[in-house]
């Protein structure tokens, strides 16, 4: 056991852990939160992603540890019900989504692709997508909100 | 602390429900009539039951079919505010809560819209209530109840006077039973039923907010991992027991019969256990290799039934003009749905809850009570969403992991299944073969169809008393439902259709009543169910999308051989007006250029282009969708890309236009994935498709080539309303196929068309 600190959607959590956790279990476990969640352990999915230094990150196989200092963004960190984040707002305004486990992986990596390069084609947006499973194959909304929220983004 | 129906209605102006109490049933038992499953205390045919207006006014709806990311919660809310004329924002709808909701069997097959918005159940309890609040309001004003209008559940006189539901009804009981005759409002009326509202878990589900079974937490509570066995038919033979002794945070390790399950205070521990515990495994039972696995089920004693035969397929198959056959195979796919499933227990000496995504909440509790020991009415299962599920996926056997371990630990445990453990042992779609044989008179029309498949079956729903039709029951020493050899009895009665084993296009005549759609004479349809290695269960559009790819490329391979166009050689055997209907109309909206397929002079290089048709009427009678697909063929890889596609959907009156397109879209995309890409695999030992490496799904960069899609509503309103989810996907293998054999001559028999399989095809073309 080990005390770890980290910064998670602003807050710093002091915790007592094994220092080899899943950060995945440490946000969902310990801190509750309902963005991230387990889809194969293996980093194939997308579905624990969470954003760290400007890049997302799969929760499931980072050990918590090699956080560090920086903040960790999850989905709930982006916006809130009131104040979505632009990203969710598209997403809420094209309804994209069927059961929306996925969402954590989808709106992250889109968000951070663009973050980097706000002229990102949709090649390049659907290829930094290919490692996000939507299993309901929401996808031509969850595109057109993408597409929405970039192109709101560069006006 | 104990939730009774009437706590929670007094309550139910907070809506709150206690996650953390169980409802001992109310001592009388009731048949269900209506839902055809299991009495429970909560009597379908009471008002009551199903709706309860608070002292605010605002509404609670109990539901017995729940929302697992199709749409249900939204449209079922809108159906409650449209019958009672009240604000959809006022409607609050608890789903498949087994202490307060109405046993309505599993929330599957389609049927969650044919049962609740027709002529009983939810639609005719909201139209029961809101008959009765007039009638009371009429007697209050002294008015006479037809002069009477309600708006946003206030009553109103021609003279002015008022009265709300909350002053008639809030928080008592309606204390009625539900009426056949209470005047449903009609399509025309509709202003929330019919409209495109949007999903109302849109919001916290995009801000992550959204509570899934998966983000539960209970006071006290553990975490579970099971350890399933390393091969199929493998039992246990032991457990070194030092190698439990240095895990931390390990509670227990829990083996009964073959089920074996590890409980640690946090799951990272859980899952550490799982890795270091060493347990012996008897060698498994072998499987049938794959490569021949088709041969395979053809030769297995089978339990058969016969669904249509006209007795003399024989005698004119042997004299007929031309005869066709071909052969159809569909492998075992998976549900993979993207979250492993995971459910909550917190069994105590006398009583139990189980938080759980089942599809079934009220068959799932009498699972449990069984497999605990427990009297039926001390366990409530709780239905709380989970990753979308698509079928039968994991959510039944993790609920029962879950139960197992939190009795053996005496404390709530959470079960998250691995990655691995899901894909190997969950129910698959059942791999078939579907062999056809049809002759074609001189006329150039189908004179003979007829049709065998071979279904590989093993298990299934657990239903209220099979624990080992899934593997948790199986390790507990529960068989599965037996397969027993049967040779088939004569068909009587309707045509029954409900898997689509019989095609569109023969007769289906049984003692002269023809129950089919159409004109086909000459017929017969004869289906063998044969043991499975692997357990198989419902998975979106069940032996219907493998029957269908297989009815609707043959009749592709018939028109074919007489030069006919593919939609009018279907239109000229079909008599049914709605599949008609929806056939044309996917035609008409792609812009179908009539010809016969393939196209001439194909090219030998590069990529080349083609469009295919199908169409369905989903399990006979429960929705219609056609769909034309427009696919190119990259000849040098064999790689098939998807263009567009172009779905005609009959449903009867829409309940949510938006919610009946986002079905249709994720249906056509998933049919696509399961028709190019997804395949379960085994060794002799095990499955060995098992994560997303070695099981393949289309990802989201499908969205670099992503297809387009256009859709053709055919809103009919004066018709009962029927199932939407799993009609659009029905039809995709067969209209991809259909499109590839156009663009390029070759006839794919066998499901996914990887682009190796395309590949070799090609080259022996």
């Amino acid at each position: 056991m080990s005390t770890i600190s980290i910064n998670v959607n602003g807050r710093l959590h002091t915790l007592e852990l094994d220092p080899t956790t899943p950060l995945l279990f440490v946000l969902s476990d310990e801190l509750g939160l309902r963005g991230p969640k387990f889809g194969c352990g293996m980093a194939q999915c997308g579905a624990c992603t969470v954003i760290l230094r400007d890049h997302v990150v799969r929760s499931c196989v980072m050990p918590v540890s090699a956080v560090g200092a920086d903040e960790i963004t999850t989905l709930e960190g982006l916006g809130t019900p009131e104040q979505p984040h632009p990203i969710q707002q598209a997403f809420i305004d094209e309804g994209a989504a069927q059961c929306g486990f996925c969402l954590s992986g989808v709106m992250l990596t889109a968000k951070a692709v663009l973050d980097e390069k706000p002229e990102a084609s949709d090649q390049e947006i659907g290829e930094a997508l290919g490692g996000v499973l939507c299993r309901c194959f929401a996808h031509f909304r969850m595109i057109r909100a993408i597409r929405k929220y970039a192109d709101a983004r560069k006006a | 602390m104990s939730v009774s129906r009437r706590d929670f209605l007094k309550r139910s102006g907070t809506l709150i429900v206690s996650f953390s109490g169980v409802s001992i049933a109310e001592p009388f038992a009731v048949a269900q009539g209506p839902f055809d499953t299991h009495p429970s205390h909560i009597d379908p045919s009471t008002l009551d039951s199903w709706l309860a207006v608070a002292a605010d006014g605002s509404v609670t709806a109990f539901t017995g079919k729940c929302d697992f990311g199709q749409g249900m919660l939204t449209t079922q809310t809108q159906l409650v505010a449209e019958e009672l004329c009240v604000p959809i924002g006022r409607v609050k709808l608890v789903q498949c809560d087994t202490s307060i909701s109405p046993d309505q069997g599993t929330t599957s097959g389609s049927q969650s819209t044919p049962t609740n918005f027709n002529s009983a159940n939810l639609a005719q309890a909201a139209a029961t209530a809101r008959e009765a609040l007039i009638n009371m309001a009429a007697r209050r004003l002294g008015e006479p109840a037809d002069q009477l209008g309600v708006t946003g559940g206030v009553i109103t006189a021609k003279t002015g006077r008022q009265v709300t539901y909350a002053e008639l009804i809030g928080n008592k009981r309606f204390n009625i039973l539900l009426s056949a005759t209470a005047k449903r409002r009609t399509p025309s009326q509709w202003s929330v039923l019919g409209k495109p509202i949007p999903s109302l878990d849109r919001v916290a589900l995009m801000t992550g907010q959204f509570e899934f079974v998966h983000n539960l937490g209970v006071p006290g509570m553990l975490h579970g991992r099971v350890v399933r066995p390393p091969e199929v038919g493998s039992t246990f033979a032991g457990l070194d027991e030092s190698s439990a002794r240095q895990i931390p945070g390990l509670v227990k390790v829990v083996v009964r019969n073959n089920f074996v399950g590890v409980v640690a205070e946090k799951q990272s521990q859980a899952v550490l256990a799982v890795r270091q515990l060493k347990i012996r495994w008897n060698a498994g039972t072998g499987l049938p290799p794959q490569s021949t696995f088709y041969d395979h089920l053809r030769k297995q004693p089978s339990r058969d039934v016969l669904l249509v035969d006209s007795k003399d397929v024989k005698q004119q198959l042997a004299t007929a003009h031309t005869v066709l056959r071909a052969t159809y195979a569909y492998p075992y796919q998976m549900h993979g749905s993207v979250g492993t499933s995971c459910a909550v227990a917190d069994v105590q000496a006398d009583r139990a809850t189980v938080w759980s995504a089942t599809q079934s909440a009220y068959p799932t509790r009498s699972i449990v009570a069984k497999l605990l020991g427990l009297p039926v009415e001390a366990v409530r299962v709780i239905y709380v969403r989970g990753s979308g599920c698509y079928g039968l996926n994991g959510a039944d056997t993790v609920s029962f992991d879950a139960a197992v371990l939190s009795q053996a630990v005496g404390r709530p445990v959470r079960v998250q299944l691995s990655r691995q453990d899901e894909m190997a042992w969950e129910n698959f779609g059942s791999a078939c073969v579907i062999e056809q044989r049809a002759a074609i008179d001189s006329s150039g029309a189908i004179l003979v169809w007829d049709c065998e498949n071979w279904v590989a079956s093993r298990g299934g729903r657990p239903g209220y008393d099979q624990p080992g039709n899934v593997v948790t029951g199986l390790l507990l020493g529960y068989a599965p439902e037996p397969i027993t050899p049967r040779v088939p009895a004569e068909p009587t009665g309707e045509l029954r259709n409900r898997e689509n084993a019989v095609p569109s296009y023969v007769s289906g005549c049984i003692n002269g009543k023809c129950g089919g759609t159409g004109t086909v004479r000459s017929e017969r349809v004869l289906s063998h169910t044969v043991q499975s290695p692997f357990f198989t269960g419902p998975l979106r559009s069940p032996l219907r999308i493998q029957n269908i790819f297989a009815h609707e490329c043959f009749m592709d391979e018939l028109s074919a051989s007489v030069q006919a166009d593919p939609v009018a050689f279907r239109l000229q055997h079909l008599r049914d007006a709605r599949l008609i209907a929806v056939l044309k109309s996917a035609a008409n909206t792609a812009r179908w250029e009539y010809r016969p397929s393939p196209k001439p002079g194909h090219a030998k290089s590069g990529t080349v282009t083609g469009f295919g048709i199908a169409c369905v009427v989903y399990e006979g009678d429960n929705g219609y969708a056609a769909l034309v697909a427009q696919v190119s063929v990259d000849l040098a890889s064999g790689r098939i890309l998807p263009k567009k596609f172009v779905v005609a959907s009959d449903c009867g009156p829409i309940s949510n236009p938006d919610g009946l397109r986002n079905q249709i879209e994720g249906g056509i995309l998933q049919g696509m994935s399961r028709s190019l890409v997804e395949e379960v695999t085994w060794d002799y030992k095990r499955v060995t498709s098992n994560d997303w490496e070695t099981y393949r799904s289309l990802y989201l960069d499908l969205a670099v080539e992503l297809p387009t899609i256009e859709i053709s509503f055919l809103n009919r309103t004066d018709v009962p309303a029927t199932g939407a989810g799993e009609t659009a996907i029905t039809v995709v293998p067969a209209a991809i196929g259909n499109a590839i054999f156009n663009a390029t001559g070759i006839r794919l028999r066998e499901v996914p068309f990887t682009a190796k399989r395309v590949k070799a095809a090609l080259s022996a073309f």
